[in-house]
């Protein structure tokens, strides 16, 4: 039977379509209209101080475009006028300084490619296999291109002073988000970026300016960021005593866990993202990061752990940022119990998740970086579970 | 605050640098690296840009406390002035005795849970500094109406959390002075990070693989507890029921820090349709809606959505919903706690049309004594003219 794909005429080859003046920004497909961030409602009291997450499952390469970048906001987005926006050093310096935007722009700029993963990505999973989907389980990662100033510049514009050792960042929302940054780290490779991908940040990211913090917890890049205060000690606020601190089994817990350890989670297939073509050619596909450096190897089973076979990684490999590997197979029809392993340029392999259980326990809520598993039944539909 | 002159400074733990990327351009990654950290971009003497920042500006923007007291300001405030700015601020979140409302964040009690399944990470049980609690009240307290206490009352609602976590005695007195005095009971709970040494180092092993296991067994499924959002369209209800069978589901990480069947039975007590017997809007009220005070109300209405939800599907949250509040009686929200105030109102027969709520949104407190509403109130007429008329323009 001819297919009428071919046979008959689509109205998009017979009639005209909108002129360029139609969609001055342009927006995806009405088709793709079900790739969007999504919710957990039950989560949190309120969407004003909650998180969404990326759709995984409908990415691929390593760039998130910017309107899908999970958002975490305390006290919903800032809508702030650049123009009113200004950024000051004060603190442990020789001059206190205040920048406008346009100030900002004549620095010297570089471009970066970095991953920014929440600290409590796959948080809801520590106790056991939760949510059906790798947009609520490792969801609360992006991976963007920034434009922005080497935070060194910054410092050095202000001149810190030798007793300063601590930098605290404050945005401009009605939380005041703030975190304590040791200067070794804000000296190294932070940035203070205005855009992303190209464009200007978006409002949910910070707009007109937030902090990059490479490789660490993603409450560190402090959104709409108005002050930078360089101090001798830490501030020990309360994102970073009562929040984003590790609870292990003893009682006690871990503070200044700001590295995000590496790992890395298969998008296809996966719960959201069933087999539908049956037998034959089968792509399965995924993520790695590591906050500690690149990931020039990620390893995948699909019998549970018993064989493992090196992916093929596919595109640019830089630092601190997400890479994208593929293992092709042809599918026999039988269930599969897929993972996937990173290791990072460190030598570090992604642990399981018994191993960090047996290691923290199950209340640490962040820093989950243990590996996933989706059972892949005969109708290639998927589920989050855990095995032994 | 940067500097205090008692410097017992902690120094930050640093990995060294990681590894070049293996098998890419290491030229290239070296000189990413060193474009990042801006070394090769610096400038002798600096770039000229900028200003110096004023004292005044530097006073008004830098906020923060630090642990050794660095940035309190002058004032004190006792346990029970606390309270009643604890009533009228924070209860309607976190309680009356900071045992939260729904999901809002618990402030007292679970005294040694932390080393058990499901700890209860409050103020008294796990926060080991008081500096932090000054400084994140006065910086983000109350939601919404961030930084709009007075020391003093910052100082009083300090006081009376502790009060409340079994801290200090009722006639406490919290000052600059005081504050140093008060020991935390989970001072010492904390430790800098220790992954290098506790984790890293046998993980960085040759992996395993081929013949790794014997057996392979699915030992849990998501689908048991079956709490993923589905689609769009069911959300909602998804929500609703999901949380009463999520209850060995992990604490997430954010605000919210209710248990499971503490979410369920705010959701439970939630109503999801408006049963509410909405009197009909006057006709001339809504034939005079100017949609540009709709637009601009709807923009104003901002600072309320923290407290109310108004629109489709609209719940309850720590306000009313307010679908049809123009012309509704005062206190007649189903499953809607009020304020004995507005029990009052309601009993009296209160109408909440354009003058009644122009007075009460005026001066919510002068207007409405014992209101639960923390509001500071609007100003402005024809503010409060463009909410009534966003208010009216949501009739159902």
């Amino acid at each position: 039977q001819a297919d009428p794909a071919i046979t008959e005429l689509q109205p998009w080859m017979r009639y005209l379509g909108e002129g360029v003046d139609a969609r001055p920004y342009g927006h995806p497909s009405e088709h793709e209209a079900h790739v969007v961030r999504r919710n957990v409602e039950w989560l949190t009291a309120d969407p004003v101080s909650s998180v969404n997450f990326t759709p995984l499952h409908e990415l691929d390469g390593i760039i998130t475009p910017n309107g899908l970048c999970f958002e975490r906001h305390h006290a919903g987005i800032a809508e702030v006028d650049p123009a009113q926006h200004r950024l000051m050093i004060n603190g442990l310096v020789d001059t206190p300084l205040v920048f406008t935007m346009a100030d900002l722009m004549r620095f010297p700029r570089v471009n970066r490619v970095h991953f920014l993963e929440c600290a409590a990505n796959s948080g809801m999973e520590w106790a056991g296999a939760q949510l059906n989907g790798c947009q609520y389980t490792h969801g609360m990662i992006h991976n963007v291109m920034y434009t922005g100033v080497p935070l060194r510049l910054l410092l050095e514009e202000a001149g810190v002073k030798t007793g300063g050792k601590w930098l605290l960042a404050e945005g401009a929302d009605a939380s005041a988000m703030t975190r304590s940054i040791p200067m070794e780290k804000a000296l190294d490779d932070c940035l203070v970026a205005f855009k992303m991908n190209g464009e200007a940040l978006r409002p949910e990211q910070g707009y007109p300016v937030r902090l990059v913090v490479p490789g660490w917890e993603g409450n560190m890049w402090v959104k709409w960021l108005r002050r930078l205060e360089v101090g001798d000690q830490p501030w020990e606020h309360r994102e970073e005593t009562s929040k984003y601190t590790d609870l292990l089994d003893n009682g006690r817990a871990r503070k200044w866990t700001w590295e995000m350890d590496a790992k890395s989670v298969i998008t296809n297939p996966s719960p959201q993202a069933p087999i539908t073509h049956g037998r034959g050619p089968l792509v399965i596909t995924g993520v790695a990061w590591s906050g500690r450096g690149t990931v020039p190897r990620v390893d995948v089973t699909t019998d549970g752990g018993v064989t493992w076979h090196e992916a093929r990684m596919s595109g640019p490999s830089m630092d601190k940022s997400m890479h994208r590997f593929y293992y092709e197979m042809d599918w026999d029809g039988a269930p599969l119990l897929l993972q996937s392993r990173a290791m990072d340029s460190t030598g570090y392999v992604q642990p399981t998740k018994d191993m960090l259980r047996q290691v923290r326990g199950e209340n640490s809520i962040y820093h989950n970086n243990g590996i996933q598993t989706w059972a892949v039944n005969a109708n290639g539909e998927a589920e989050n579970v855990e095995i032994s | 605050p940067a500097h205090a002159d008692e410097n017992t400074a902690d120094t930050a733990p640093m990995e060294g640098n990681s590894d070049a990327a293996a098998g890419t351009d290491v030229v290239q990654a070296a000189a990413d690296a060193l474009e990042a950290t801006g070394t090769q971009l610096s400038r002798e003497g600096g770039f000229g840009l900028g200003r110096r920042a004023l004292e005044a500006e530097v006073a008004a923007w830098d906020i923060d406390i630090r642990p050794d007291g660095t940035g309190l300001p002058e004032g004190s405030g006792d346990v029970w002035t606390g309270e009643e700015v604890w009533v009228e601020n924070c209860a309607m979140c976190h309680g009356d005795f900071g045992e939260a409302v729904g999901r809002w964040p618990v402030i007292a009690g679970g005294w040694d849970t932390l080393d058990r399944k499901d700890p209860v990470k409050t103020v008294g049980s796990y926060w080991p500094y008081l500096s932090t609690v000054y400084d994140y009240i006065h910086r983000a307290m109350p939601f919404g109406n961030a930084q709009s206490l007075e020391p003093d009352q910052v100082y009083a609602l300090t006081a009376y959390i502790l009060y409340l976590n079994n801290v200090v005695e009722d006639d406490f007195e919290l000052s600059r002075d005081t504050f140093l005095d008060v020991e935390m009971p989970n001072a010492d709970g904390f430790f800098p990070d220790d992954r290098a040494e506790a984790e890293l180092a046998q993980w960085r092993t040759e992996p395993c693989m081929e013949n790794c296991k014997d057996a392979v067994e699915i030992t849990m499924r998501a689908r048991v507890l079956d709490v993923t959002p589905e689609g769009e369209a069911d959300a909602v209800e998804t929500a609703a029921e999901a949380p009463a069978e999520a209850v060995s589901a992990t604490d997430m990480a954010t605000d919210g820090n209710a248990t499971e069947l503490e979410v369920a039975e705010a959701e439970a007590e939630t109503p999801r349709e408006d049963t509410v017997a909405v009197e009909a809007v006057p006709a001339e009220e809504v034939a005079a809606l100017d949609p540009e005070l709709v637009a601009s109300g709807e923009k104003l209405f901002r600072q309320c959505q923290a407290c109310h939800a108004v629109g489709e599907g609209a719940d309850n949250k720590v306000g009313p919903q307010l679908n049809g509040v123009v012309g509704r009686t005062a206190g007649s929200v189903d499953g809607f706690r009020y304020s004995s105030a507005l029990e009052d109102a309601n009993a009296e027969g209160l109408i909440w049309n354009h003058e009644t709520l122009a007075a009460y949104l005026e001066d919510p407190r002068g207007y409405m004594p014992g209101t639960k509403m923390s509001f500071r109130g609007l100003r402005d007429t024809a503010d409060r003219d463009a909410i009534i008329a966003f208010l009216a323009s949501h009739g159902q």
